[in-house]
């Protein structure tokens, strides 16, 4: 059993850490693994803010124009007279949710605090490709998010024209818009930076013996997902730069001529088109769809093989998928503008493409649960997530079939139902598949365990409450109830059928938010007093789990060499049940 | 262990992690350009007919083709300072690098004046869709420019002690800040005849 470290001499840069006053070593750190702890703190923290947003409005979708309970004094008049929240103030709410749910939380703790962390360990490598760019990465997106907060005290609030900003609406919207966009600057080009240290990283620094076909699939997906961050973000940097211009310098690039507003003609040149927003926004958010869900499917891939000791089934076919997926995901983003009128030639085209990438996304889901067959499952908290995942993940995507065909999205653009696809692919998909990472990789961060009993609580809770919130979402918007109505929907008489599923929808959300103090707790009780552990808590194959945990300064005793592919679990006559990356025959 | 392919070219690969990276920093420029180009190509496609000028009716050509001059000239130069480190000759480095900047700052002189000319005329980027976007790619190219005068002048001044310690990594350097600057010459080359002349 020596296989996990060979204990080296204790190297020059295990010294030099000690060296490196406090600011350095935790503040302005360049070690990746501190950078990607920063980037997973803060973008929890964003999460936790994202989500408050939401129980704060799901007061209103419940009980229309009642005075917010307990809290509601403390948003002023200005948007909530007596408690009772304000439209202007609904509308900042569920843009500003959007906005750092996606930006701001997601994204951040996947790419950032996962693969900052993971990366670099998995592939053998001492650090990030460029740890100056790596820790400015992250301070862009620090500034980024402090922007974005601060919004919310610019005169009119913060941003309250969705978190797609469509034009001409953001263009004539209050000053939030303006910050909103600046704080998008800033994220856009944190995670150019990052993406750009990440291909770098996994092309040039693989340990020696890891080929493309041994990398663990966590590091394929983060490569993918790098090259999306990088080839479709910068056009939202354009139509940022765009919009900027049309509400500072009075351009009209998405404004049309003849636009009235408040019965008065707007004073500009005219001559510009809505649909360019569309299109230049989408062309981005929709890769940014599989920014969300690859690293997620990398994580359950990780988990579900160590955890059911098998190889992952269909490995090659899943590396290929994934990059099929990458390719397909810049030419869809139009099957979000079947109703804009552009015309049934190009809805066709996207129909067509949106259908084709569903393929891969099933064989690499197909491929998770037929791994499942005939392993001797360890339940573990981390894999009980892994499991949640697949089925949730499977319902937000199937749940998107209808919405890809230009027929049916007719009935269901705009309506609840997209909100219930979409959250079901990332709130009890990817963020179930980050709650798993969490558990996973966190003895490694910290070389102790999380709790087992309080993460199967937070498991159990989250699971039941995730559907309590997004499953009425479909019932309500099959029944044609719109997105964004600030009254829930009472004055229409088309959905008063489904208006108590508000209230199921509001408790949910309210007791989901109960649950995840399990894990706060249970998070900050194991930095302390955590069960402590060895290097390779979970007996697993991949680099990572050779270094030691926490692992220190430069990452491996000793440079790693890798021997075999990533998942050889149970191998016949092998010592034990897993045979690890590092291991020579 | 220290991060490897710093200066080394990797085997398989065939790369340094500079390169490697300025490439990759080069190809989402590529998307941000072509995000702006393809919104300059949809908003003059979607014009109601007549209202989009002919670029020559607005904007001036001969100083437009002076700048051309200037930028190719200057990547010319920057070709030269590379490869006068690639022969150890510090001395025509220098004299190339300076020629780069000072090339680059002609071209920001010239765009300046073309800028005042427009505003002295009342062209503001908010008369029309055209100028609207005249200035805003010329604008982000112009801070290209800046970004590229930045970055050679500090290699040109104090970035240049590297070579004292390690000549391989400063040419390595200079070869990835000379990339950069093909690149803003090569958008020029686009936006010239796209804006100007169509």
């Amino acid at each position: 059993m020596d296989n996990v470290t060979t204990v080296g001499h204790a190297h020059a840069h295990a010294d030099h850490e000690h060296e490196l006053p406090f600011w350095q070593r935790y503040v302005f750190s360049q070690d990746h693994k501190v950078i990607g702890i920063q980037y997973a703190i803060t973008a929890l923290l964003f999460l936790l803010l994202g989500f408050t947003l939401m129980m704060i409005m799901r007061w209103q979708l419940a009980y229309p124009s009642q005075p917010i309970p307990f809290i509601g004094g403390l948003f002023g008049d200005a948007n909530a007279p007596g408690g009772i929240m304000l439209p202007e103030f609904y509308n900042q709410l569920g843009a500003m949710h959007g906005t750092i749910m996606v930006f701001l939380g997601v994204v951040p703790l996947a790419v950032g605090g996962f693969g900052n962390f993971v990366v670099p360990l998995q592939i053998g490598a001492p650090d990030m490709a460029f740890p100056r760019l790596n820790m400015a990465s992250y301070w862009v997106y620090f500034v980024g998010g402090v922007v974005m907060l601060a919004s919310f005290f610019a005169p009119g609030g913060a941003a309250n024209s969705g978190w797609t900003s469509y034009v001409p609406l953001a263009v004539i919207a209050t000053q939030g818009q303006t910050w909103w966009l600046i704080g998008m600057t800033c994220l856009i080009t944190s995670s150019l930076l990052g993406a750009i240290n990440f291909i770098v990283t996994m092309v040039q620094l693989r340990a020696p013996g890891l080929t493309w076909m041994r990398l663990p699939f966590f590091v394929w997906t983060q490569l993918v997902t790098a090259f999306l961050l990088l080839l479709a973000f910068p056009p939202l940097e354009a139509a940022a730069f765009l919009q900027l211009m049309d509400r500072l310098v009075g351009t009209s690039f998405f404004l049309p001529s003849g636009l009235v507003v408040s019965g008065q003609a707007l004073e500009v040149s005219g001559g510009g088109s809505a649909l360019l927003w569309q299109h230049l926004f989408w062309f981005l958010a929709h890769p940014e769809v599989y920014v969300l869900i690859l690293p997620a499917m990398g994580i359950v891939a990780e988990i579900i093989a160590n955890n059911t000791r098998k190889p992952l089934w269909g490995y090659r076919p899943m590396v290929y998928s994934v990059i099929f997926l990458g390719f397909m995901s810049f030419i869809v983003w139009a099957h979000h503008m079947f109703l804009t009128g552009m015309g049934t030639y190009i809805s066709a085209f996207f129909q067509t493409t949106t259908m084709i990438i569903s393929i891969p996304s099933v064989i690499i889901l197909s491929a998770l649960f037929i791994s499942l067959y005939g392993g001797s499952i360890r339940f573990t908290t981390p894999m009980l997530f892994a499991l949640g995942f697949l089925p949730m993940f499977g319902i937000g995507g199937l749940t998107g079939l209808p919405l890809a065909f230009a027929a049916s999205d007719i009935h269901l653009h705009d309506t609840l139902y997209v909100i219930g696809h979409f959250h079901y692919v990332v709130a009890p998909g990817t963020i179930f598949a980050l709650f798993a990472g969490i558990y996973y990789w966190f003895p490694k961060a910290t070389g102790r365990k999380m709790n087992e009993l309080l993460g199967k609580i937070h498991f159990w809770g989250s699971f039941i409450f995730m559907n309590g919130v997004f499953w009425p979402m479909l019932i309500q918007g099959l029944a044609g109830m719109n997105r964004r109505m600030y009254d829930g929907g009472i004055q229409y008489q088309h959905v008063q059928d489904v208006l108590q599923w508000n209230s199921v929808m509001s408790w949910s959300a309210w007791g989901l938010g109960l649950f995840q103090i399990f894990f706060i707790i249970n998070f900050f009780r194991s930095i302390r007093n955590g069960e402590k552990t060895n290097n390779n808590p979970w007996e697993a194959t991949t680099l990572e789990w050779q270094a030691p945990s926490p692992p220190p300064h430069g990452n491996f005793l000793s440079p790693p060499e890798v021997h075999r592919g990533p998942y050889e679990y149970s191998v016949p006559g092998a010592a034990t049940d897993f045979t690890p990356q590092g291991q020579r025959s | 262990m220290e991060i490897p392919y710093t200066v080394d070219t990797r085997a398989d690969t065939g790369l340094n992690n500079v390169k490697l990276g300025i490439w990759l920093f080069l190809a989402s420029e590529v998307m941000l350009f072509g995000g702006l180009f393809s919104s300059y190509v949809l908003l003059r496609v979607g014009a109601e007919a007549g209202t989009w000028p002919q670029g020559a009716e607005i904007l001036s050509i001969p100083l437009a083709t002076f700048n051309t001059i200037v930028l190719i000239g200057s990547s010319v130069t920057m070709v030269m300072a590379w490869a006068s480190l690639k022969l150890r000759d510090l001395f025509k480095y220098r004299l190339y690098m300076g020629t780069t900047v000072a090339l680059a700052l002609v071209f920001l002189i010239v765009k300046a004046f073309e800028y005042a000319d427009k505003f002295s005329h009342h062209l503001y980027p908010s008369e029309s869709t055209f100028l609207g976007i005249y200035f805003l790619i010329t604008g982000l190219h112009g801070l290209h420019i800046v970004g590229g005068i930045i970055v050679n002048s500090y290699f040109l001044l104090p970035g240049v002690k590297m070579w004292h310690t390690a000549p391989e990594r400063f040419t390595n350097r200079v070869e990835a800040a000379g990339l950069y600057w093909h690149f803003v010459d090569l958008v020029w080359i686009f936006l010239f005849p796209v804006l100007y002349l169509l």
